[in-house]
């Protein structure tokens, strides 16, 4: 039974090692493909509408540089984005994350969604019951007969 | 004429008046500093002057000290660097310059034309450092505090408004 964990656990360690193996090396094309990717969604700190990935200006590349050396060194995403943010604040997301300051931001349209659905709802309440049918009188009948009649 | 209709026309006086306000509004040195008081990022660079001495940030502890990015390639820069020298002269708070991503020898021919009002410039030649301090543009100028804790950023040139304004009034608070 202890030779068997022993077997098993040996052999955990060495899926683990192929895996990390199989990590590392990173092709260049498919390193610059995740920079593209990622850069996408950040903000150019001297161009404010362009993109980090699509900005020619001299800190877009510094800061490219700086992502592409990160990625080399094995940094995930986030981190390298919680590294950005640390420095430049969320401006540097196109994404504003979800807190406190931004709740309005998020969620101020469907609030003003919910205001319209409700506002339509009792106009077309209020609409219904000014339209409500009402029985013709005895009068109004035989008007109506005689004008058909013509007709 | 039914006043409703009135409601579109107002609508549009006042999104209008919005976005012209917007079009003479300048964004830049309004963005909060995500460094705004947390520690100074450590540095060690060489210095301008000499390259073979260094300056790190953690020399200026104990002292309250302006931080001030320029460069000579940066037009606002040379428009604030003779208030710079004045300031300097008068002895309110020791400025230090952090030459940013720009050519020794331009630099240095900058410094000996108009002036130099800094204690000491370090030299970041490839903006690594000034990645660390969330630099978007020159000029932009940093208070430290005596704790090494940034307390205050202007990612505008400096001048007389600014400098009497702001900049003085949170030098002597910091100083007592």
């Amino acid at each position: 039974m202890k030779q068997f964990a022993f077997a098993i656990s040996l052999l955990v360690l060495l899926a683990g090692l192929v895996a990390a193996r199989d990590a590392q090396p990173i092709d260049d094309a498919q390193l610059e493909q995740r920079m593209q990717a990622l850069t996408q969604q950040l903000r150019c700190l001297v161009c404010r509408n362009e993109t980090l990935a699509d900005s020619q200006a001299d800190l877009a590349e510094d800061l490219r540089r700086q992502i592409r050396e990160q990625m080399k060194s094995g940094k995930s995403d986030q981190e390298i984005i919680a590294f950005l943010t640390q420095r430049y604040g969320d401006f540097v997301l196109y994404k504003p994350p979800v807190k406190s300051t931004t709740y309005l931001l998020w969620f101020g349209p469907f609030i003003l969604l919910l205001m319209g659905v409700a506002v339509l709802y009792r106009y077309l309440k209020q609409r219904r019951e000014t339209i409500r049918e009402k029985p013709l009188t005895a009068d109004e009948r035989k008007r109506a007969e005689e004008l058909l009649r013509i007709g | 004429m039914n006043r409703l209709l009135l409601i579109p026309l107002i609508l549009f006086v006042v999104l209008a008046g919005f976005l012209f306000i917007g079009l003479r509004h300048d964004p830049n040195g309004e963005l909060p500093s995500a460094l705004l008081n947390k520690p100074a990022p450590a540095f060690q660079l060489p210095q301008l002057q000499d390259p073979t001495k260094t300056f790190s940030p953690q020399e200026m502890k104990g002292k309250v000290w302006l931080l001030n990015v320029w460069a000579s390639w940066c037009e606002p820069c040379r428009e604030e660097h003779p208030w710079l020298v004045e300031y300097s002269k008068s002895g309110q708070v020791p400025i230090y310059g952090f030459n940013w991503k720009d050519d020794r020898a331009a630099a240095l021919g900058l410094l000996n034309e108009n002036g130099n009002p800094y204690v000491l410039t370090v030299s970041d030649a490839d903006g690594r450092v000034a990645i660390d301090y969330g630099v978007t543009g020159a000029p932009e100028t940093y208070v430290i505090d005596r704790q090494g804790v940034i307390r205050y950023k202007k990612a505008l040139p400096l001048d007389k408004n600014i400098w009497e304004k702001e900049i003085v009034p949170l030098v002597k608070q910091l100083n007592q």
